[in-house]
């Protein structure tokens, strides 16, 4: 296993991330996919909400706000600029 | 050609789809799209007023449909539930797709919004692969030409094998050519050949396996290609509605079984489980929307979005984000308090004038005297109450909620509060049902479906009544102005001001917490999966908001609260006036309540008041001050001194009017609610939960604060 993946949750604000795996099933899977979390997406990680939970990414040009179970199930990785 | 399918589908059509054709000839357009991508702007301006709106048959998804005629032909528009993917992960994507699929629509217009194509060409693609009559419409060019966004609508119109038309809706720019261009469609008079998915080889070969005989089944009816790879897929909601519209028994055809089967068992020995077939279906409609995107839109600067990402970084921040929040739902409170108290007089006397005019024409007419009370001061007059009160206030605060809404800051308030929802399990949405509650709980339980989880939106809609709607402000704001405020001296109106502040505030506590108890009783269960997307801010329309707010929210719900008004003016009158050895019904059943509602804080005439006042919250303490005063109609005190008196007078302390307040703020939903609530969730039962959460909850809390303050001696 790659070992530079981390959760997409966890990934700075304000820095991007390539998709590698989803581990989420079922409902919450195919809900990710319609979104175009395919592997190989680029994603930004944009800003957190007051509380710190959902935050909001930049996902193929559009903004979505997922909260920390759902990005915890994408696993990216970070791109270091 | 082309129209000898769908005519002889049409009576098959009407029944499954209620779809309203005026005549048989009427061309039937589908309206497809994602949400948020201005859909209903073009809607609204293809169709005009010209429109109506209801329920997909057995089920809560709002259904409108349109009609315009272009060139002397007459068009009916249906608008699909915006959607992101046809691929029936809820009951809007599965309406959507039953329609286009099944109700022969002659052409179906996928509105895409030029800012995020790529994300709108998923939808586009997708749809494609079950009809070829397609007219995309790339709608909101305007914002994609001030974000500097360039697209070549003929480069895609190219790539995508349909007619590409650029509209701007809002200004109505383009919509003769999209008309055009779905006369042109619809009569066959432009074939498309639109571009279909090429799957994988091992995926393709599995397709092979079973649409032949899908085709020998049913035909062109559908496309048998999609059809196989949906069954192959395991959608059974697609096997459903075949059984439905077809007239095909799939789910016991064990031929088609076993094909299935053996197309499955082919793939797993690619190593290819169901799980990943799904992700291969979508990278490859994915990827073919990303290859189109990169081929037609141009971006001059990548810099596009900065100016939404500064204004976001105030409205959601940890510092300003929730101070801006209820700066902005405050401020819209105090203009809709503020501006409705002049309109409202000035209807009422209006209405009053019109009521004089009425009793002088039944004298004219001879009528008996009772008959005139009953119909004059028992139905019209507390119609005219109903009016006076509550149109002023809606009619001020619908639009600019809806202009909040145009903009885009709805979803910022959902992104702000989820937090707070995921702790209750329920959803984030559900701060916008809460809005919108504010403006009126029939129109809260509305909004409820927006929330996809059924759990949620259940939890949602009983819980809706705990925000104060604009009929109980005004029973808040007197009362509080008339004793809170009356004991604090100089800082009065700063008093009433937080205590119906503090009210608001109580009332949201209440709403996180009964969510979180039916979340571990009778709803028990997890949040569901929260995607919300965080639209791009867009110039609101104001002419275009005020029009659409009032037609479809004021008038809808004034003609609800108006229907079910109408009746209860009849038994309060009735009650009021029928007596018993010298005293009315409504006395006896005050007196039986009594001690009942002083164990509340409350007394017997005041608990006869909120269950008279079911019609409408705003009628409840005109009733109080009419059953106070022994008339046998309701009628307006002239100022809050009287009107005071009155109420010291019948025994009242500080502690009856916050009883009173708190009673207002949890007690059953007002009847026009109870009916939404029945129409939405289709069940008594859960209309029944609904009436018996806030009012368990109101006995509740006034007890212990009753009997609490009793105890110390408070009073």
């Amino acid at each position: 296993m790659n070992n530079n993946l981390i959760p997409l949750d966890h990934l700075p604000v304000g820095s991007f991330g390539i998709v590698k795996k989803l581990t989420a099933e079922g409902t919450a899977r195919r809900r990710m996919l319609d979104l175009g979390l395919i592997d190989d997406t680029t994603v930004e990680s944009l800003r957190k909400s007051p509380v710190g939970d959902p935050i909001a990414y930049e996902i193929r040009g559009a903004v979505i706000a997922l909260r920390s179970e759902e990005a915890s199930k994408i696993l990216v990785e970070i791109i270091h600029s | 050609m082309g129209l000898t399918k769908q005519s002889t589908g049409t009576s098959a059509r009407k029944e499954m789809f209620e779809v309203e054709l005026a005549s048989p000839n009427d061309i039937v357009i589908a309206l497809a799209g994602n949400p948020n991508t201005g859909k209903s702007t073009v809607f609204n301006s293809l169709t005009g007023l010209n429109q109506h709106t209801g329920n997909w048959p057995g089920k809560t998804v709002s259904n409108a449909q349109g009609r315009f005629t272009h060139k002397n032909k007459k068009y009916l528009l249906v608008d699909l539930p915006g959607t992101y993917s046809l691929l029936a992960n809820s009951v809007e994507e599965q309406v959507a797709r039953d329609f286009i699929c099944f109700g022969n629509p002659h052409a179906t217009v996928v509105v895409t919004d030029a800012t995020c194509l790529e994300r709108n060409l998923n939808l586009v693609l997708q749809i494609m692969e079950i009809t070829n009559k397609v007219v995309v419409c790339v709608n909101l060019m305007d914002e994609a030409k001030r974000k500097n966004t360039n697209i070549d609508l003929e480069n895609l119109s190219n790539l995508l094998g349909v007619p590409v038309v650029g509209t701007s809706a809002r200004s109505g720019k383009g919509l003769v050519e999209l008309k055009d261009m779905v006369e042109r469609v619809a009569y066959g008079e432009l074939k498309t050949t639109p571009l279909k998915i090429n799957y994988d080889k091992i995926v393709e070969k599995a397709i092979q396996e079973v649409e032949p005989y899908i085709q020998d089944l049913v035909g062109n009816q559908i496309d048998s290609k999609w059809a196989a790879l949906r069954l192959i897929d395991g959608d059974n909601m697609l096997l459903e509605s075949m059984n439905d519209y077809l007239d095909v028994n799939l789910s016991q055809n064990d031929l088609l079984q076993k094909k299935l089967n053996t197309a499955r068992i082919e793939l797993e020995t690619e190593n290819i489980s169901i799980e990943n077939l799904r992700d291969r279906i979508v990278s490859n409609i994915v990827k073919t929307a990303e290859k189109i995107d990169k081929e037609v839109v141009s971006l001059k600067n990548k810099s596009h979005n900065q100016t939404d990402r500064k204004i976001d970084r105030v409205l959601t921040s940890k510092l300003f984000g929730i101070p801006s929040m209820i700066a902005l739902l405050g401020l819209i409170f105090w203009i809709t308090i503020e501006g409705a108290n002049v309109p409202s007089a000035m209807l009422a006397q209006g209405l009053f004038w019109i009521e004089g005019q009425l009793t002088v024409f039944f004298l004219w007419f001879g009528t008996p005297m009772w008959i005139h009370d009953m119909l004059v001061l028992g139905v019209y007059r507390t119609l005219a109450w109903v009016v006076a009160v509550m149109l002023p206030p809606m009619a001020i605060f619908f639009p600019l909620f809806t202009l909040l809404e145009d903009v885009g800051y709805l979803p910022r308030v959902a992104f702000n509060l989820d937090h707070y929802f995921k702790k209750a399990c329920a959803h984030g949405k559900q701060a916008l049902t809460m809005c919108m509650g504010f403006g009126c709980n029939a129109a809260g339980i509305i909004a409820c479906r927006i929330i996809e989880s059924p759990r949620e939106r259940l939890i949602a809609t009983i819980t809706n009544n705990f925000v104060p709607c604009n009929g109980r402000f005004p029973t808040l704001i007197a009362l509080a102005s008339i004793f809170i405020a009356s004991a604090a001296g100089a800082f009065s109106s700063f008093a009433a001001t937080l205590s119906v502040l503090a009210a608001i505030v109580l009332g949201v506590i209440i709403t996180f917490f009964i969510s979180g108890l039916l979340s571990k009783t009778i709803l028990k269960g997890l949040p569901s999966s929260f995607t919300l997307e965080l639209p791009p801010y867009r110039k609101p329309q104001v002419g275009r908001i005020i029009l659409r707010s009032i037609f479809d929210r004021t008038l809808f719900v004034l003609g609800r609260a108006v229907v079910v008004a109408a009746p209860a003016g009849l038994v309060i009158w009735a009650m009021a006036n029928i007596t018993i050895s010298d005293a009315s019904l409504l006395t006896y059943c005050a007196q039986f309540l009594d001690p009942f509602a002083r164990s509340l804080g409350l007394d017997g005439y005041i608990m006869m008041a909120f269950i008279l006042g079911l019609p409408a919250n705003e009628i409840v303490i005109p009733i109080l001050i009419m059953s106070y005063m022994s008339k046998g109609f309701m009628l307006e005190l002239d100022s809050l001194t009287e009107m005071r008196q009155l109420f010291l007078d019948n025994g009242w302390t500080w502690l009856t009017a916050v009883c009173m307040m708190l009673f207002s703020l949890n007690h059953w939903p007002c009847g026009t609610t109870l009916w939404t609530i029945r129409k939405e969730t289709q069940s008594w039962k859960w209309t029944w939960v609904s009436f018996l959460v806030p009012t368990a909850t109101g006995i509740v809390v006034c007890f212990i604060v009753a009997q609490g303050v009793r105890l110390f001696g408070l009073v």
